[in-house]
């Protein structure tokens, strides 16, 4: 099944399961306030917004100056560089110095890069366990799932859903307080970390200026991730870079308010390299991916350039009525609500993608809500354009010609106009069916009954 | 080729076209910030700190209720440290773990009980039973209520996260108004050589990963206590 067909088909399902819509809601409707609250702290939240999306535009239209002096100043820490410029080479990578270390256990915390080049999958195929830290993430590794959402990967779950899964999965007494459930987890964990070989992360900003990466977390498992294992990894996407470490001093609390309503998250880490002379603990190897994967060819898209200054915050998917009615899974993308519908198709390719940018409503609320001010909803345009140029819908494009044609002529509009009205009544015997012309709109929608006289007769009637 | 040079091969290439500056399509008023360069206005759109000490201490704490940090201000190391003594008997402490700093070392040593230190290469099982990690920190920030801590302040990276309890000892003079004020102190203290691990600490750990419900100690620890003289 094409992704559209299927994407259109889940969608149709999910839009009437009211369960899932009251759980978004809730969930999100908690997340609106808070959000509101610590927007409001700000002294000036849209001078802000302008500044981290000049920032971000000054990292991605001087990528190259930055990424080398981000690598450069990480190398001459001990760090090791990697460049992958696809999905698998970025595996290759990390599976070669998995190997190496003779690793058995790896530990990760939450990378949304990873879940793009699967690296669970390939990880778990070559005979490595890989277990997940982040709480969310955890439960959606236990069932076997990719996150629903990605900064609340287990979102559409209720405490029950968990209780069950970890009753079955981990054999622990249902509960029904998430208190619980969450030192069920913790308690599974904690071992994890300390007998891991390796922890794997991502990373939410890459700093040129000090060869920097920078974590940004509630749990506190990335710093676990990143305190024990022997060996650390980091898989970041090039986009992530900043200028300047001072530059967080913005990013930070603006990540946390757009993204979670938090004035700041609870932990936000910097790493610039593994243990230093003189230090105690932390890893003795610390290797950074780089990954393209397409990011360049969005770069070279100079119009939807900045898609690439998204710091993943999710607030466009929180705000979006589609990703709200829909949710994360039907997407079938790693990315998905707004961002992600403007970016799949730049990753993984336009007429396979395309579908997504048709599901908007076009109302603008992602790019209002966007903290670095991506131009959203007109990127969703653009791709429509895109995919027309490229590969014309010929029906399309003649209806469009005949209907220019009648309106274009009085004669045929007036005509056009009386067979509407005569015609009209029998449009009822086939509504909403299989055989009516108009089924795609009619099915869920009332054509008005076009009035006896029209605006043109009645000027020209008028006294 | 390397993957390096092809992928800034490709970067290059892209960047030969250029890219509109945001906020230049849609939005009517535009706030330039000088040279791209966002932060030296930061302070100006960020919440709101105010410039007596008596107000950053206030929103430090105001901050720290609300995230349920344990924040107490003492007017001498000796009040601070019999403070800690009576946190000990509360929760009975058996094993803890601290580094040498003049601050904690002296006040964990007060405890009269066996001190993990992780300034040197540790045990990293032996930290992982200890009831506590006493450290100290670079900063406070009043405008989010966070500690800065790093590797070399703190006792390296595991100490502050791993042990259900985490106590902060810290200096008044520590206490910083905002977010570009710890930077410019970061940068100050370590720019010829930065520790291997900075973070801002902001509350004990917590996830809302279960019904966006609030639930504390995740994975680091249960509790944060900053001790402040
Ligand atoms: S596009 Fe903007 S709102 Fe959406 S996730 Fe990225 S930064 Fe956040």
């Amino acid at each position: 099944m094409s992704a559209a067909s299927q994407f259109k088909e889940e969608a149709h399902e999910i839009t009437r399961d009211l369960r899932h819509r009251q759980l978004i809601q809730t969930a999100l409707g908690k997340y609106e306030i808070k959000r509101d609250e610590k927007k409001a702290a700000f002294q000036d939240w849209q001078a802000a917004r302008q500044a981290a999306a000049e920032t971000k535009w000054d990292a991605i239209n001087h990528l190259d100056t930055y990424l080398q002096e981000f690598a450069t100043k990480l190398e001459a820490r001990g760090t090791k560089v990697h460049w992958a410029s696809t999905a698998p080479q970025a595996r290759d990578i990390i599976l070669n110095i998995i190997r190496e270390k003779k690793a058995r256990t790896i530990v990760k915390s939450k990378a949304m890069t990873a879940e793009e080049i699967h690296l669970n999958d390939a990880l778990e195929k070559s005979g490595f366990e890989v277990v997940e830290s982040d709480l969310g993430e955890f439960i959606v590794q236990l069932r076997h799932e990719p996150p629903y959402h990605i900064v609340f990967p287990a979102m559409h779950l209720t405490r029950g859903d968990i209780s069950e899964l970890f009753a079955r999965e981990l054999g622990s007494a249902p509960t029904d307080s998430p208190e619980e459930l969450t030192m069920i987890a913790r308690r599974a964990l904690r071992n994890k970390y300390v007998t891991a070989d390796v922890g794997i992360t991502g990373a939410n900003f890459a700093i040129a200026e000090t060869g920097m990466i920078s974590i940004t977390e509630n749990e506190g498992n990335a710093r676990l991730t990143a305190a024990l294992p022997k060996t650390m990894i980091s898989l970041l996407g090039i986009e992530k870079v900043l200028p300047k470490m001072e530059d967080l001093a913005l990013f930070l609390p603006m990540l946390a308010t757009a993204g979670a309503g938090q004035t700041i998250t609870g932990y936000n880490s910097l790493y610039g390299g593994p243990r230093q002379p003189g230090e105690s603990d932390g890893p003795d190897e610390f290797h950074v991916v780089l990954l393209d994967n397409r990011r360049t060819e969005l770069l070279a898209d100079a119009e939807q350039r900045d898609a690439l200054h998204c710091i993943r915050c999710g607030a466009c998917l929180n705000v979006c009525p589609i990703f709200r009615n829909v949710g994360g899974h039907t997407y079938g993308t790693t990315y998905s609500g707004p961002i992600g519908s403007v970016i799949t198709p730049h990753l993984r390719g336009l007429q396979d993608w395309k579908h997504l940018s048709s599901a908007s409503s076009l109302c603008g609320a992602c790019t209002e809500a966007c903290p670095v001010k991506i131009d959203l909803h007109h990127h969703l345009l653009h791709n429509r354009r895109n995919s027309a140029t490229e590969k014309p819908n010929r029906l399309e494009k003649l209806g469009l010609k005949l209907f220019a044609f009648v309106v274009n002529h009085p004669a045929f509009y007036s005509l056009a106009k009386k067979m509407g009205r005569l015609m009209q009544p029998l449009h009822a015997l086939v509504k909403g069916t299989r055989i009516d012309p108009a089924y795609g709109w009619t099915q869920s929608r009332d054509l008005p009954t076009m009035p006896r006289q029209s605006f043109k007769d009645w000027w020209r009637t008028r006294p | 080729m390397t993957e390096r040079e092809k992928i800034l091969g490709r970067i290059r290439e892209a960047l030969t076209l250029s890219a509109p500056m945001p906020g230049k399509h849609h939005s009517p008023a535009a706030h330039s910030s000088v040279n791209g360069h966002a932060v030296a206005s930061a302070s100006d759109w960020l919440p709101l700190v105010g410039e007596a000490f008596e107000s950053q201490i206030t929103t430090f704490r105001t901050c720290s209720t609300e995230l349920k940090t344990d924040f107490q201000l003492f007017d001498s190391h000796e009040h601070l440290t019999s403070k800690l003594q009576e946190i000990s008997r509360a929760e009975s402490w058996q094993q803890i773990a601290s580094h040498g700093g003049n601050l904690a070392l002296p006040a964990a040593e007060s405890l009269g009980l066996p001190i993990l230190r992780t300034d040197s290469p540790y045990d990293v099982v032996a930290l992982e039973k200890c009831d506590v990690g006493i450290t100290e920190c670079d900063a406070l920030v009043a405008q989010t209520g966070s500690v800065l801590v790093t590797s070399r302040s703190a006792g390296g990276r595991a100490l502050s996260v791993l042990p259900p309890h985490h106590v902060v000892i810290a200096r008044r003079e520590q206490l910083l108004a905002d977010l570009p004020s710890a930077f410019a102190l970061l940068q100050k203290k370590y720019a010829s050589n930065y520790p291997s691990f900075i973070s801002f600490i902001t509350g004990p750990s917590r996830t809302g990963d279960i019904e966006r419900i609030l639930v504390l100690g995740a994975h680091g620890p249960k509790k944060l206590t900053v001790l402040c003289f």
